[in-house]
Protein backbone atom coordinates (compact mmCIF):
# COMPACT_ATOMS: atom_id res chain seq x y z
CA UNK A 1 0.00 0.00 0.00
CA UNK A 2 2.67 2.42 0.96
CA UNK A 3 4.84 0.88 -2.15
CA UNK A 4 2.07 1.90 -4.11
CA UNK A 5 1.52 5.89 -2.76
CA UNK A 6 -0.97 5.53 -0.17
CA UNK A 7 -0.19 6.01 3.10
CA UNK A 8 -1.25 3.30 5.22
CA UNK A 9 -1.82 3.38 9.42
CA UNK A 10 -1.39 -0.20 10.71
CA UNK A 11 -3.60 -0.32 13.57
CA UNK A 12 -2.34 -4.03 15.46
CA UNK A 13 -1.27 -5.21 19.01
CA UNK A 14 1.73 -6.86 17.83
CA UNK A 15 4.11 -3.94 17.11
CA UNK A 16 7.04 -5.74 17.28
CA UNK A 17 6.17 -7.74 13.91
CA UNK A 18 4.56 -4.71 12.27
CA UNK A 19 8.10 -3.19 12.55
CA UNK A 20 9.78 -6.09 12.01
CA UNK A 21 8.20 -6.44 8.47
CA UNK A 22 8.69 -2.90 7.80
CA UNK A 23 5.38 -1.14 8.25
CA UNK A 24 6.44 2.13 7.81
CA UNK A 25 3.19 3.87 9.88
CA UNK A 26 2.01 1.21 12.81
CA UNK A 27 -0.67 2.71 15.17
CA UNK A 28 -1.17 0.40 19.02
CA UNK A 29 -4.10 -0.89 18.57
CA UNK A 30 -6.54 -2.33 21.92
CA UNK A 31 -5.96 -5.98 21.33
CA UNK A 32 -4.69 -8.58 19.88
CA UNK A 33 -8.70 -9.88 19.00
CA UNK A 34 -9.77 -6.43 18.73
CA UNK A 35 -7.48 -3.57 17.13
CA UNK A 36 -10.08 -1.33 17.44
CA UNK A 37 -11.80 -1.88 20.69
CA UNK A 38 -11.46 -3.26 24.17
CA UNK A 39 -14.19 -5.49 25.66
CA UNK A 40 -12.73 -4.23 29.29
CA UNK A 41 -14.14 -0.52 29.03
CA UNK A 42 -17.97 0.27 29.24
CA UNK A 43 -19.37 0.80 26.03
CA UNK A 44 -19.61 4.59 25.61
CA UNK A 45 -15.64 4.69 27.12
CA UNK A 46 -14.80 2.15 24.45
CA UNK A 47 -16.36 4.13 21.89
CA UNK A 48 -14.82 7.23 22.98
CA UNK A 49 -11.47 5.44 22.42
CA UNK A 50 -12.38 4.23 19.42
CA UNK A 51 -12.75 7.59 18.38
CA UNK A 52 -9.15 8.98 19.03
CA UNK A 53 -7.49 5.69 17.94
CA UNK A 54 -9.08 6.21 14.38
CA UNK A 55 -8.17 10.22 14.75
CA UNK A 56 -4.89 9.41 16.03
CA UNK A 57 -4.12 6.71 12.42
CA UNK A 58 -5.76 9.84 10.63
CA UNK A 59 -3.04 12.64 12.04
CA UNK A 60 -0.32 9.30 11.14
CA UNK A 61 -1.06 9.27 7.62
CA UNK A 62 -0.60 12.94 7.62
CA UNK A 63 2.47 12.82 9.09
CA UNK A 64 5.93 12.29 7.41
CA UNK A 65 7.64 9.28 8.30
CA UNK A 66 11.14 7.84 7.58
CA UNK A 67 11.52 4.22 8.63
CA UNK A 68 8.77 2.37 10.88
CA UNK A 69 7.48 4.57 13.46
CA UNK A 70 5.07 3.31 16.12
CA UNK A 71 2.50 6.00 17.08
CA UNK A 72 0.83 5.37 20.32
CA UNK A 73 -2.75 6.74 21.40
CA UNK A 74 -3.11 8.95 24.29
CA UNK A 75 -4.78 6.59 26.57
CA UNK A 76 -6.40 9.61 29.11
CA UNK A 77 -8.96 8.19 31.38
CA UNK A 78 -8.24 4.66 30.17
CA UNK A 79 -6.70 3.30 33.05
CA UNK A 80 -9.50 4.62 35.43
CA UNK A 81 -12.19 4.19 33.31
CA UNK A 82 -10.88 0.67 33.26
CA UNK A 83 -11.07 -0.21 36.69
CA UNK A 84 -14.72 1.36 36.79
CA UNK A 85 -15.90 -1.08 34.41
CA UNK A 86 -14.41 -3.44 36.44
CA UNK A 87 -15.76 -2.13 39.91
CA UNK B 1 8.36 -17.21 -35.61
CA UNK B 2 5.51 -14.34 -35.31
CA UNK B 3 6.68 -12.89 -31.90
CA UNK B 4 3.77 -10.63 -30.02
CA UNK B 5 5.57 -8.71 -27.03
CA UNK B 6 3.95 -7.30 -23.47
CA UNK B 7 5.08 -4.12 -21.59
CA UNK B 8 3.43 -1.69 -19.23
CA UNK B 9 2.68 1.86 -20.06
CA UNK B 10 5.61 3.09 -18.68
CA UNK B 11 8.03 1.00 -21.06
CA UNK B 12 5.94 1.51 -24.18
CA UNK B 13 6.43 5.54 -23.79
CA UNK B 14 2.75 5.99 -23.20
CA UNK B 15 3.24 7.67 -19.69
CA UNK B 16 4.10 7.02 -15.78
CA UNK B 17 2.03 6.43 -13.12
CA UNK B 18 -0.44 9.29 -14.40
CA UNK B 19 -1.15 7.16 -17.43
CA UNK B 20 -1.19 3.86 -14.67
CA UNK B 21 -5.02 3.19 -15.48
CA UNK B 22 -4.57 2.58 -19.29
CA UNK B 23 -6.68 0.10 -20.89
CA UNK B 24 -5.07 -2.53 -22.90
CA UNK B 25 -4.35 -1.53 -26.56
CA UNK B 26 -1.73 -2.62 -29.60
CA UNK B 27 1.19 -0.77 -31.12
CA UNK B 28 2.29 -2.18 -34.36
CA UNK B 29 6.09 -3.95 -34.35
CA UNK B 30 8.20 -3.10 -31.33
CA UNK B 31 8.38 -0.34 -28.63
CA UNK B 32 10.52 0.62 -25.77
CA UNK B 33 12.95 -2.21 -24.75
CA UNK B 34 11.10 -4.41 -27.44
CA UNK B 35 13.29 -2.93 -30.13
CA UNK B 36 16.78 -4.18 -28.50
CA UNK B 37 14.83 -7.63 -27.91
CA UNK B 38 13.62 -7.76 -31.52
CA UNK B 39 17.19 -6.42 -33.03
CA UNK B 40 18.55 -9.72 -30.53
CA UNK B 41 15.72 -12.23 -31.50
CA UNK B 42 17.07 -10.88 -35.24
CA UNK B 43 20.38 -11.46 -34.83
CA UNK B 44 20.34 -15.19 -33.17
CA UNK B 45 17.45 -16.38 -35.45
CA UNK B 46 19.05 -15.29 -38.38
CA UNK B 47 15.98 -13.21 -38.99
CA UNK B 48 13.37 -15.95 -38.34
CA UNK B 49 11.88 -14.55 -35.23
CA UNK B 50 10.81 -10.71 -35.10
CA UNK B 51 8.49 -8.85 -33.26
CA UNK B 52 5.22 -8.62 -35.01
CA UNK B 53 3.40 -6.32 -32.42
CA UNK B 54 2.99 -5.06 -29.00
CA UNK B 55 0.53 -5.09 -26.23
CA UNK B 56 0.54 -2.49 -23.82
CA UNK B 57 -1.47 -2.37 -20.37
CA UNK B 58 -1.56 0.28 -17.57
CA UNK B 59 0.11 -1.11 -14.19
CA UNK B 60 -3.11 -1.04 -11.90
CA UNK B 61 -5.57 -1.57 -15.14
CA UNK B 62 -3.08 -5.16 -15.23
CA UNK B 63 -3.15 -5.59 -11.54
CA UNK B 64 -6.90 -4.60 -10.52
CA UNK B 65 -9.09 -5.59 -13.54
CA UNK B 66 -11.30 -8.44 -13.69
CA UNK B 67 -10.99 -10.62 -16.78
CA UNK B 68 -7.69 -8.47 -18.14
CA UNK B 69 -5.56 -11.58 -18.41
CA UNK B 70 -8.26 -13.12 -20.98
CA UNK B 71 -8.19 -9.87 -22.80
CA UNK B 72 -4.65 -9.24 -23.32
CA UNK B 73 -4.06 -12.50 -24.61
CA UNK B 74 -6.96 -12.33 -27.14
CA UNK B 75 -5.30 -9.00 -27.97
CA UNK B 76 -2.05 -11.14 -28.60
CA UNK B 77 -4.19 -14.16 -30.52
CA UNK B 78 -5.33 -11.20 -32.82
CA UNK B 79 -1.84 -10.00 -33.90
CA UNK B 80 -1.11 -13.73 -34.51
CA UNK B 81 1.26 -14.39 -32.42
CA UNK B 82 2.93 -17.93 -32.30
CA UNK B 83 5.48 -16.82 -29.43
CA UNK B 84 4.57 -14.61 -26.52
CA UNK B 85 7.15 -12.92 -24.61
CA UNK B 86 6.06 -10.49 -21.61
CA UNK B 87 8.60 -8.28 -19.79
CA UNK B 88 11.24 -7.41 -18.34
CA UNK B 89 8.79 -6.32 -15.42
CA UNK B 90 12.05 -6.20 -13.43
CA UNK B 91 11.15 -5.78 -9.56
CA UNK B 92 7.85 -3.73 -10.60
CA UNK B 93 4.93 -5.97 -8.49
CA UNK B 94 1.98 -4.94 -10.69
CA UNK B 95 3.76 -5.18 -13.63
CA UNK B 96 4.92 -8.78 -13.02
CA UNK B 97 2.03 -10.28 -11.54
CA UNK B 98 0.64 -8.62 -15.54
CA UNK B 99 3.44 -10.37 -17.28
CA UNK B 100 3.17 -13.67 -15.44
CA UNK B 101 -0.66 -14.20 -15.58
CA UNK B 102 -0.71 -13.50 -19.27
CA UNK B 103 2.41 -15.68 -20.02
CA UNK B 104 0.64 -18.87 -17.44
CA UNK B 105 -2.17 -18.25 -19.97
CA UNK B 106 -0.53 -18.67 -23.21
CA UNK B 107 1.39 -21.27 -22.12
CA UNK B 108 -2.04 -23.41 -20.62
CA UNK B 109 -3.69 -21.86 -24.43
CA UNK B 110 -1.03 -24.00 -25.93
CA UNK B 111 0.79 -20.78 -27.14
CA UNK B 112 4.92 -20.66 -26.24
CA UNK B 113 5.39 -17.54 -23.68
CA UNK B 114 7.96 -16.52 -21.55
CA UNK B 115 8.18 -13.38 -18.50
CA UNK B 116 11.02 -12.03 -17.50
CA UNK B 117 11.07 -10.63 -14.19
CA UNK B 118 13.73 -10.19 -10.69
CA UNK B 119 13.66 -14.16 -8.90
CA UNK B 120 12.02 -11.80 -6.15
CA UNK B 121 8.84 -10.27 -7.76
CA UNK B 122 5.61 -11.31 -6.23
CA UNK B 123 4.15 -11.91 -9.59
CA UNK B 124 6.86 -14.81 -9.69
CA UNK B 125 4.05 -17.36 -7.97
CA UNK B 126 1.74 -16.20 -10.86
CA UNK B 127 3.25 -17.80 -13.59
CA UNK B 128 1.44 -21.36 -13.48
CA UNK B 129 3.63 -23.42 -15.33
CA UNK B 130 4.87 -20.81 -18.15
CA UNK B 131 8.78 -20.22 -17.94
CA UNK B 132 9.85 -16.97 -16.23
CA UNK B 133 13.81 -16.15 -16.60
CA UNK B 134 15.17 -13.62 -14.20
CA UNK B 135 15.95 -9.97 -14.91
CA UNK B 136 17.87 -7.75 -13.23
CA UNK B 137 16.34 -5.57 -9.98
CA UNK B 138 16.13 -2.64 -11.99
CA UNK B 139 16.22 -1.20 -16.09
CA UNK B 140 19.92 -0.54 -15.07
CA UNK B 141 20.18 -4.46 -16.14
CA UNK B 142 18.44 -4.21 -19.34
CA UNK B 143 20.65 -5.09 -22.04
CA UNK B 144 21.64 -8.62 -20.19
CA UNK B 145 18.20 -9.28 -19.11
CA UNK B 146 16.93 -8.79 -22.59
CA UNK B 147 19.68 -10.37 -23.93
CA UNK B 148 18.68 -13.93 -21.59
CA UNK B 149 15.15 -13.00 -22.47
CA UNK B 150 15.81 -13.16 -26.47
CA UNK B 151 18.32 -16.59 -26.09
CA UNK B 152 15.48 -18.82 -24.31
CA UNK B 153 12.92 -17.14 -27.07
CA UNK B 154 14.95 -18.91 -29.37
CA UNK B 155 15.57 -22.15 -27.58
CA UNK B 156 11.36 -22.24 -26.49
CA UNK B 157 10.91 -21.36 -30.34
CA UNK B 158 12.59 -24.63 -30.62
CA UNK B 159 10.35 -26.69 -28.82
CA UNK B 160 13.17 -26.90 -26.20
CA UNK B 161 12.31 -26.84 -22.56
CA UNK B 162 13.91 -24.03 -20.06
CA UNK B 163 15.44 -24.84 -17.37
CA UNK B 164 17.78 -22.87 -14.60
CA UNK B 165 20.70 -22.73 -17.11
CA UNK B 166 18.74 -20.63 -19.22
CA UNK B 167 18.18 -18.58 -16.29
CA UNK B 168 15.10 -19.94 -15.83
CA UNK B 169 13.63 -18.49 -12.04
CA UNK B 170 9.71 -20.42 -12.05
CA UNK B 171 8.87 -23.51 -11.08
CA UNK B 172 10.64 -26.55 -12.80
CA UNK B 173 10.15 -30.11 -12.19
CA UNK B 174 12.26 -31.72 -9.60
CA UNK B 175 14.12 -34.42 -10.42
CA UNK B 176 15.23 -36.78 -7.46
CA UNK B 177 19.33 -37.63 -6.75
CA UNK B 178 21.04 -39.74 -4.62
CA UNK B 179 23.33 -38.00 -2.04
CA UNK B 180 26.20 -38.59 -0.06
CA UNK B 181 24.93 -38.32 3.48
CA UNK B 182 21.09 -38.72 4.97
CA UNK B 183 19.04 -35.33 5.91
CA UNK B 184 19.56 -36.43 9.24
CA UNK B 185 23.72 -36.03 9.08
CA UNK B 186 23.26 -33.01 7.12
CA UNK B 187 20.79 -31.51 9.40
CA UNK B 188 23.58 -32.14 12.61
CA UNK B 189 26.14 -30.76 10.87
CA UNK B 190 24.34 -27.67 10.33
CA UNK B 191 23.35 -27.65 13.80
CA UNK B 192 27.28 -27.96 14.71
CA UNK B 193 28.39 -25.33 11.99
CA UNK B 194 25.68 -22.93 14.06
CA UNK B 195 27.02 -23.57 17.23
CA UNK B 196 30.21 -22.37 15.55
CA UNK B 197 28.63 -18.76 14.47
CA UNK B 198 27.63 -19.63 11.15
CA UNK B 199 24.58 -18.13 12.26
CA UNK B 200 23.71 -17.69 8.04
CA UNK B 201 23.77 -21.50 7.02
CA UNK B 202 20.94 -23.45 5.31
CA UNK B 203 19.67 -25.31 2.95
CA UNK B 204 16.45 -23.73 2.25
CA UNK B 205 16.79 -20.32 2.19
CA UNK B 206 13.73 -18.06 3.01
CA UNK B 207 11.91 -15.41 1.15
CA UNK B 208 13.28 -12.25 2.90
CA UNK B 209 11.01 -8.93 3.74
CA UNK B 210 12.08 -6.10 1.55
CA UNK B 211 11.96 -2.55 2.64
CA UNK B 212 9.60 -0.47 2.00
CA UNK B 213 9.90 3.16 1.01
CA UNK B 214 7.33 5.21 3.36
CA UNK B 215 4.57 6.94 1.22
CA UNK B 216 4.84 10.72 1.30
CA UNK B 217 1.63 11.67 3.61
CA UNK B 218 -1.57 13.66 3.28
CA UNK B 219 -1.83 17.22 3.50
CA UNK B 220 -4.70 16.92 6.06
CA UNK B 221 -6.97 13.88 6.88
CA UNK B 222 -10.24 16.09 5.90
CA UNK B 223 -9.32 16.73 2.71
CA UNK B 224 -8.58 12.58 1.96
CA UNK B 225 -9.97 9.75 0.55
CA UNK B 226 -9.78 7.13 2.98
CA UNK B 227 -10.19 3.56 3.21
CA UNK B 228 -10.48 1.04 6.10
CA UNK B 229 -9.06 -2.46 5.71
CA UNK B 230 -8.66 -5.46 7.58
CA UNK B 231 -6.72 -8.70 7.60
CA UNK B 232 -9.00 -10.02 10.53
CA UNK B 233 -11.13 -11.74 7.91
CA UNK B 234 -14.59 -9.25 8.74
CA UNK B 235 -17.09 -10.49 6.18
CA UNK B 236 -20.89 -10.69 6.40
CA UNK B 237 -23.00 -13.08 8.80
CA UNK B 238 -22.55 -16.36 7.03
CA UNK B 239 -19.74 -15.83 5.02
CA UNK B 240 -21.51 -15.86 1.94
CA UNK B 241 -18.21 -15.59 -0.18
CA UNK B 242 -16.63 -18.39 1.72
CA UNK B 243 -12.91 -16.66 2.79
CA UNK B 244 -10.71 -19.04 3.91
CA UNK B 245 -9.85 -18.77 7.83
CA UNK B 246 -6.25 -19.07 7.44
CA UNK B 247 -3.82 -19.33 4.47
CA UNK B 248 -5.82 -16.82 2.27
CA UNK B 249 -5.82 -17.21 -1.43
CA UNK B 250 -8.31 -14.12 -1.64
CA UNK B 251 -9.35 -11.35 -0.92
CA UNK B 252 -13.13 -9.71 -0.82
CA UNK B 253 -13.99 -6.23 -1.04
CA UNK B 254 -17.48 -5.11 0.92
CA UNK B 255 -19.46 -2.27 0.45
CA UNK B 256 -20.40 -0.10 3.18
CA UNK B 257 -21.09 2.97 2.42
CA UNK B 258 -24.43 4.52 3.99
CA UNK B 259 -24.02 2.33 6.91
CA UNK B 260 -22.66 3.60 10.07
CA UNK B 261 -21.70 0.67 11.63
CA UNK B 262 -20.62 -2.66 11.92
CA UNK B 263 -23.66 -4.25 13.64
CA UNK B 264 -22.79 -7.51 15.69
CA UNK B 265 -24.88 -10.05 13.96
CA UNK B 266 -24.61 -8.85 10.86
CA UNK B 267 -20.77 -9.23 10.15
CA UNK B 268 -18.46 -11.52 12.11
CA UNK B 269 -14.55 -12.76 11.49
CA UNK B 270 -13.42 -15.83 10.49
CA UNK B 271 -10.22 -16.03 11.24
CA UNK B 272 -9.11 -19.03 12.43
CA UNK B 273 -6.06 -17.24 14.19
CA UNK B 274 -7.85 -15.85 17.54
CA UNK B 275 -10.94 -15.48 19.81
CA UNK B 276 -13.04 -13.81 17.93
CA UNK B 277 -16.18 -13.66 20.34
CA UNK B 278 -15.22 -9.67 21.34
CA UNK B 279 -14.86 -8.84 17.54
CA UNK B 280 -18.22 -10.31 16.82
CA UNK B 281 -19.88 -8.99 19.81
CA UNK B 282 -18.93 -5.46 18.30
CA UNK B 283 -17.38 -5.75 14.51
CA UNK B 284 -16.11 -2.62 15.01
CA UNK B 285 -13.75 -3.73 17.03
CA UNK B 286 -11.93 -5.43 14.09
CA UNK B 287 -13.11 -2.59 11.73
CA UNK B 288 -13.87 1.10 13.04
CA UNK B 289 -16.37 1.85 10.68
CA UNK B 290 -18.74 3.85 13.62
CA UNK B 291 -15.69 6.03 14.56
CA UNK B 292 -14.41 6.69 11.50
CA UNK B 293 -17.76 7.47 10.20
CA UNK B 294 -18.28 10.01 13.03
CA UNK B 295 -15.35 11.34 12.43
CA UNK B 296 -16.17 11.86 8.79
CA UNK B 297 -19.77 13.35 9.55
CA UNK B 298 -17.47 16.33 12.29
CA UNK B 299 -15.38 16.38 9.00
CA UNK B 300 -12.10 15.55 10.26
CA UNK B 301 -11.71 12.55 8.02
CA UNK B 302 -12.25 13.73 4.25
CA UNK B 303 -14.55 10.96 2.77
CA UNK B 304 -14.23 7.30 3.48
CA UNK B 305 -14.10 5.35 0.70
CA UNK B 306 -17.27 3.07 0.05
CA UNK B 307 -15.72 -0.62 0.44
CA UNK B 308 -13.66 -2.47 2.82
CA UNK B 309 -11.16 -4.42 1.35
CA UNK B 310 -10.64 -7.64 3.44
CA UNK B 311 -8.45 -10.62 3.78
CA UNK B 312 -7.15 -13.09 6.65
CA UNK B 313 -3.56 -12.47 7.27
CA UNK B 314 -3.52 -16.28 9.15
CA UNK B 315 -0.65 -18.26 7.78
CA UNK B 316 -0.75 -16.35 4.92
CA UNK B 317 2.07 -16.73 2.79
CA UNK B 318 4.24 -13.38 2.44
CA UNK B 319 4.23 -13.90 -1.18
CA UNK B 320 0.16 -13.83 -1.23
CA UNK B 321 0.10 -11.28 1.16
CA UNK B 322 2.47 -9.02 -1.44
CA UNK B 323 0.48 -9.67 -4.26
CA UNK B 324 -2.61 -8.88 -1.82
CA UNK B 325 -0.66 -5.62 -1.22
CA UNK B 326 0.12 -4.77 -5.21
CA UNK B 327 -3.50 -5.16 -6.07
CA UNK B 328 -5.13 -3.49 -2.72
CA UNK B 329 -2.64 -0.38 -3.99
CA UNK B 330 -3.81 -0.51 -7.88
CA UNK B 331 -7.39 -1.17 -6.92
CA UNK B 332 -7.26 1.71 -4.54
CA UNK B 333 -5.42 4.22 -6.54
CA UNK B 334 -7.79 3.53 -9.28
CA UNK B 335 -10.64 4.88 -7.02
CA UNK B 336 -8.35 7.57 -5.64
CA UNK B 337 -8.08 6.62 -2.25
CA UNK B 338 -5.04 8.93 -0.89
CA UNK B 339 -4.92 7.42 2.66
CA UNK B 340 -6.08 3.78 4.44
CA UNK B 341 -6.16 2.35 8.11
CA UNK B 342 -5.53 -1.47 8.05
CA UNK B 343 -6.37 -2.85 11.17
CA UNK B 344 -4.38 -6.39 12.00
CA UNK B 345 -5.02 -8.86 14.30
Amino acid sequence: MERAGIPTAVITNLVSIAEQVGAPRIVRGGGIPYPAGDPELKPDAERAWRRRLVQRALDVVATPVERPTVFEVPTTNKPEATEAARA
Amino acid sequence: MRVVHYLNQFYAGLGGEEAASLEPRVVAGPVGPGRLLDQLLGELSGGAHRIAATVVCGDDHAAATAGVTERLLELVREQGAELLLAGPAFGSGRYGLACARLAAAGTAAGLPSIAAMHPDNPGLGEAGRAPVVAAGASAREMRPTVARLAAAAVRLAAGEELTGSDGRVSRTVRLGRIVERTGAERAVALVLRRFAGETDVTEIPLGGFDAVDPAAPVDTPAGALVALLTEGALVPAGNPDRLESARATRWLRYDVAGLDTLAGGEWESVDGGFATTAANADPNRLVPLDAARALEREGYLGRLHGEVLVTVGNGTTVATARRFGIEWGARLRKAQVQAAILTAT
